[in-house]
């Protein structure tokens, strides 16, 4: 067998969080060089594992399996041209939120970055994992580090936040946790692989889809059960609001694609109308929501709702297009949410305010800091030559194909978009400078220089030159599509 | 003649007793002597308990008594957990001015009653282990004599357990009288088709012993014997008798009434999701940790009896890995409260934690390992738990008890994650006192580490079950 890579790269952020455990806590310097090192390890692994994944095959590669439950569960980890982003995008963003604790965290800073690292587990977990058992413990699993960032990190409603988050997500899981049971009872296994292969009785899909998507849409988050994302957002400090938006948001995204759309496709050919309404509320509703907000985060919370409202109308689209611009949208929403999170991170350590109308003419003191708010702001509305606008683009053509009334809709949703995105950027960076504090604003140190300039640097050269991305998922999304155009032909004919 | 050899554990415990006894009458100031060495007698127990594991089914005394792997194993875990218990509750006891010699004796002899509740396999004998086991409770509840909340519970679990091994024998009766047999086997080749009175007398029967595992609707004594029981005797109260109740109900149920099935399913499914429920939301209001933990209880004791309902070896496997877990977690948890002590005085109130991890880093760690356990939260062993629960009670196509269970463990979550609040986000208060016994920190620390590397190897602890096959 071959050296475990999926495993090792699993594994060693806990084993970094157990190392930084037995560090004494006044080490402070110690325990942020010790988490630094780990997280780029692990990024320069995953790194090293794009190179040498074959972007021609669409099976799973690095495949590890092993027994782990007797008779029951096998471990199961492998990844595949989707997963694979997921991963670097995890790893990317890891190290940035370890270099950014420098201002935002004062007390426990130690337990902090063993709960990010042991986050970094959990979710490279989650885009591992091949088999749905192993999937649900890293998802859940996620709830717990998480549930402590935003409750004793957090700000003043934290309490409220980090309940509410916790009971939300919980309440969405353990219908799935119900489902993921029941197919092991229908089909004799919880290995995805065997499960794509086997297929899954049409008349169970329905139910087992609802099931599957209580808990994605909680997470994702979807129109009704949105309202968590906001408080959580809002109230969890800077690296827990960049962790939430940049990668928690998608292991749902990703669980659409990977179990909801891969093992149900009937159901989900039979949910796609329900799915674009909730979509197109998400997009428009949120939009008009995020414009009154005068809350930065919050802001940007209601745009990471309307972002993946984007996504998941590209996932249903079942179109090449329509699913490699969901994909994208992802990678691209990770990335510049992350950046709008870390930007507001710098002015709110400086001010403690998160309140827009507290700002106002912050071009005149942090020059550079406007500079690269400006990239992040474009990207999220879509400018080309951002990723943001490639994702949409995609999203919105695939969409086109399958229906034309709701293309029309969500386009509008990009309207919206710009207008609040923009209208946040000019309240906050161009006017007068009214609020005498912000005269004493020093420009952003060499550590965040640093964050922000590689996440604007990212987003530009990804937006002209996606390729990178797109080789690497092709093939992959293209056999699931027709794998799953397949599976649906093949039910017609039986039916007929 | 009758194999006496395989019984030695009982024997060797009813000697003890005596012999403990002795030596208590007539040496002064052995109350230590009698703890001390009464933990090391439950040690010896275990190794000849575990040492005498026969390889096929024993019957004795004319197949009123067996000996089999399940009930060596049940045997060995309550062995065990009694020593646990008895070793971290060693300072709390001394404290509190409840070492007296007859404190250990009682223990053990309601260890020996429990021990003949597991092997019984005759109404008669059963109801002579439970008794013996509740009398020794009975009078353990009470023993703070001068604690007017220690002599209410006391009282109260005596009479409302008296109403119910009232219920309970009246229950034998029926079913002596339909079957004409108290031996389980004899019942099962005697009962003729399903009648009336026997299906009473099983119901009588499920009565008593759900008072005893406090399932809904016969929970009711279950938060003040908590409350105002000594803490040493609540633990007592939390993992052990619910241990052997809870195999009297497998033996019960799978032995002499297994192809009634259809009839007593209704009732044990009636018990679990009431108690699954119930035990989840009247936890969210309480103020005092033992309060809670009752309630936390009750509802853990729905999900093992959700196992019971389904009817297969799984079940049955899967209800006892349950408890296993269920018992290390309560140990750890009883571990934490043992451990809230300031100047020799114990705090048991939910405020009582508010900020623990600024002063105590380690214990509320391990407290919040056990709280997230007991949610069923993943990766933690408390989930595990639940999900081999659920998945014998899936395999069955028993979707709703599933799903009512799930999201009793949503509402569950609530008041667990409150505690995990109040420890980690709320002001810090005084410091406790740090000068545990050796023992209490050892058994904290092994099982929360237990509970969170369990998912490590699974195996390890599902191996035990895995040859259990009653069905």
């Amino acid at each position: 067998m071959n050296f475990p890579i999926i495993s090792s790269l699993i594994l060693l952020p806990s084993i970094g969080a157990l190392f930084l455990f037995f560090i004494n806590s006044k080490n402070i310097t110690g325990i942020k060089y010790v988490s630094l090192f780990v997280s780029i390890i692990n990024f320069l692994i995953s790194i090293y594992l794009w190179f040498i994944f074959d972007q021609s095959s669409s099976e799973f590669q690095f495949v590890e399996s092993r027994v782990w439950i007797k008779d029951f569960i096998n471990y199961k980890v492998g990844i595949d041209g989707i997963s694979i982003l997921f991963i670097i995008l995890t790893t990317f963003i890891i190290p940035l939120c370890i270099l950014s604790v420098n201002s935002s965290i004062k007390n426990r800073l130690k337990e902090f970055l063993i709960a990010i690292l042991l986050m970094e587990t959990l979710m490279i977990g989650v885009f591992c994992s091949l088999d749905l058992v192993i999937f649900y413990l890293f998802f859940e699993g996620g709830l717990i580090p998480m549930f402590l960032i935003i409750g004793i990190w957090g700000g003043e409603r934290r309490v409220y936040s980090a309940f509410k988050f916790f009971l939300f997500t919980l309440l969405g899981s353990v219908l799935m946790l119900i489902a993921v049971i029941s197919i092991y009872w229908i089909a004799g296994t919880t290995d995805i692989e065997e499960l794509y292969k086997l297929g899954i009785d049409p008349k169970y899909q329905n139910l087992l889809w609802l099931a599957f998507f209580s808990s994605f849409a909680v997470k994702t988050p979807m129109w009704p059960v949105h309202t968590w994302l906001p408080d959580a957002h809002v109230e969890a400090p800077t690296a827990g609001s960049v962790l939430l938006a940049a990668i928690l948001l998608k292991m749902a995204g990703y669980g659409f694609i990977r179990f909801s759309i891969g093992l149900f496709p009937l159901a989900s050919e039979y949910f796609v109308p329900f799915i674009f309404v909730i979509s197109l509320i998400a997009i428009i509703y949120t939009s008009l929501v995020a414009l009154m907000q005068d809350d930065m985060k919050k802001l940007i919370a209601y745009s990471s709702v309307a972002h993946m409202g984007f996504v998941t109308l590209g996932l249903f689209t079942f179109t090449q297009q329509g699913v490699e611009g969901g994909i994208f949208q992802m990678i691209s929403h990770g990335i510049v949410s992350a950046a709008l999170f870390f930007s507001v991170g710098v002015v709110y350590d400086r001010t403690h305010s998160r309140r827009i109308n507290d700002y106002g003419g912050l071009v005149n003191v942090m020059p550079k800091y406007s500079i690269l708010l400006m990239v992040f702001t474009l990207g999220s509305l879509g400018l080309p030559g951002t990723t943001g606008f490639i994702g949409e683009f995609l999203i919105l053509m695939g969409t086109f194909k399958k229906s034309f009334l709701v293309a029309a809709i969500a386009s509008l949703g990009v309207i919206l978009g710009a207008a609040y995105m923009l209208w946040l950027y000019k309240r906050v960076v161009f006017g007068e400078l009214t609020n005498q504090k912000l005269l004493k604003m020093i420009d952003l140190n060499k550590v965040e220089l640093f964050i922000l300039t590689l996440l604007a640097l990212s987003i530009i050269f990804f937006g002209f030159y996606p390729d990178p991305f797109s080789n690497t998922y092709s093939v992959s999304v293209e056999n699931f599509l027709s794998e799953y155009n397949d599976k649906l032909n093949n039910y017609n004919l039986q039916n007929q | 003649m009758i194999n006496l050899f395989y019984i030695s554990t009982e024997i060797f415990l009813s000697l003890s007793i005596l012999s403990l006894l002795l030596i208590g009458v007539f040496k002064k100031k052995s109350e230590s002597f009698i703890y001390n060495f009464s933990c090391i007698i439950l040690l010896v127990g275990l190794a000849i308990n575990i040492n005498l594991n026969p390889q096929s089914p024993i019957d004795l005394f004319n197949n009123s008594y067996k000996i089999n792997y399940f009930t060596t194993l049940i045997k060995s875990v309550i062995l065990i957990s009694a020593f646990l218990v008895m070793l971290c509750s060693l300072n709390y006891v001394k404290q509190n001015d409840i070492l007296k010699i007859e404190y250990p004796i009682l223990i053990l002899s309601s260890i020996l009653g429990m021990l003949v509740m597991v092997s019984s396999n005759d109404l008669i004998v059963f109801y002579v282990g439970l008794e013996l086991q509740s009398l020794s409770l009975y009078v353990l509840a009470a023993f703070k004599r001068d604690d007017i909340f220690s002599s209410e519970s006391g009282l109260k679990y005596f009479i409302l357990s008296a109403l119910s091994s009232g219920l309970l024998l009246y229950g034998c009766s029926l079913i002596y009288g339909f079957s004409s047999s108290t031996n389980f086997d004899l019942i099962y080749q005697n009962k003729e088709s399903i009648e009336y009175g026997i299906i009473f007398g099983i119901v009588f029967i499920l009565v008593g012993l759900a008072f005893k595992i406090t399932a809904v609707p016969f929970h009711m004594w279950a938060p003040d014997v908590y409350d105002g029981s000594p803490t040493s005797v609540t633990v007592i109260f939390a993992i052990l008798p619910k241990i052997a109740a809870l195999t009297v109900f497998i033996n019960f149920l799978y032995g002499p009434f297994l192809e009634m099935f259809d009839q007593w399913q209704a009732v044990i499914i009636f018990l679990s999701i009431g108690s699954m429920v119930f035990g989840a939301v009247a936890a969210i209001g309480q103020k005092k940790l033992k309060r809670l933990i009752a309630y936390s209880s009750i509802s853990h004791m729905g999900f093992a009896l959700a196992g019971l309902s389904v009817g297969t070896n799984e079940g049955i496997q899967n209800s006892i890995i349950y408890l296993i877990i269920y018992l290390i977690m309560n140990i750890a948890f009883f571990c934490c409260l043992f451990m809230l002590k300031r100047e020799n005085q114990y705090f048991d109130k939910v405020e009582d934690l508010s900020g623990l991890s600024k002063n105590h880093p380690l214990l509320s760690l391990s407290m919040m390992i056990i709280l997230f356990s007991l949610a069923g939260i993943p990766p933690l062993a408390g989930f595990f738990a639940k999900f081999y629960i659920f998945t014998a009670v899936i395999e069955q196509s028993m979707y709703f008890l599933a799903i009512v269970g799930l999201l009793s463990t949503v509402i569950a979550a609530f008041y667990y994650i409150r505690l995990i609040k109040i420890m980690y986000f709320d002001e810090q208060k005084e410091k406790y006192d740090l000068n545990h016994s050796l023992g209490l920190k050892m058994i904290l620390m092994i099982s929360s580490t237990i509970i969170l590397i369990y998912f490590v190897n699974p195996n390890i602890i599902n191996n035990f079950v895995s040859d259990i096959t009653l069905i």
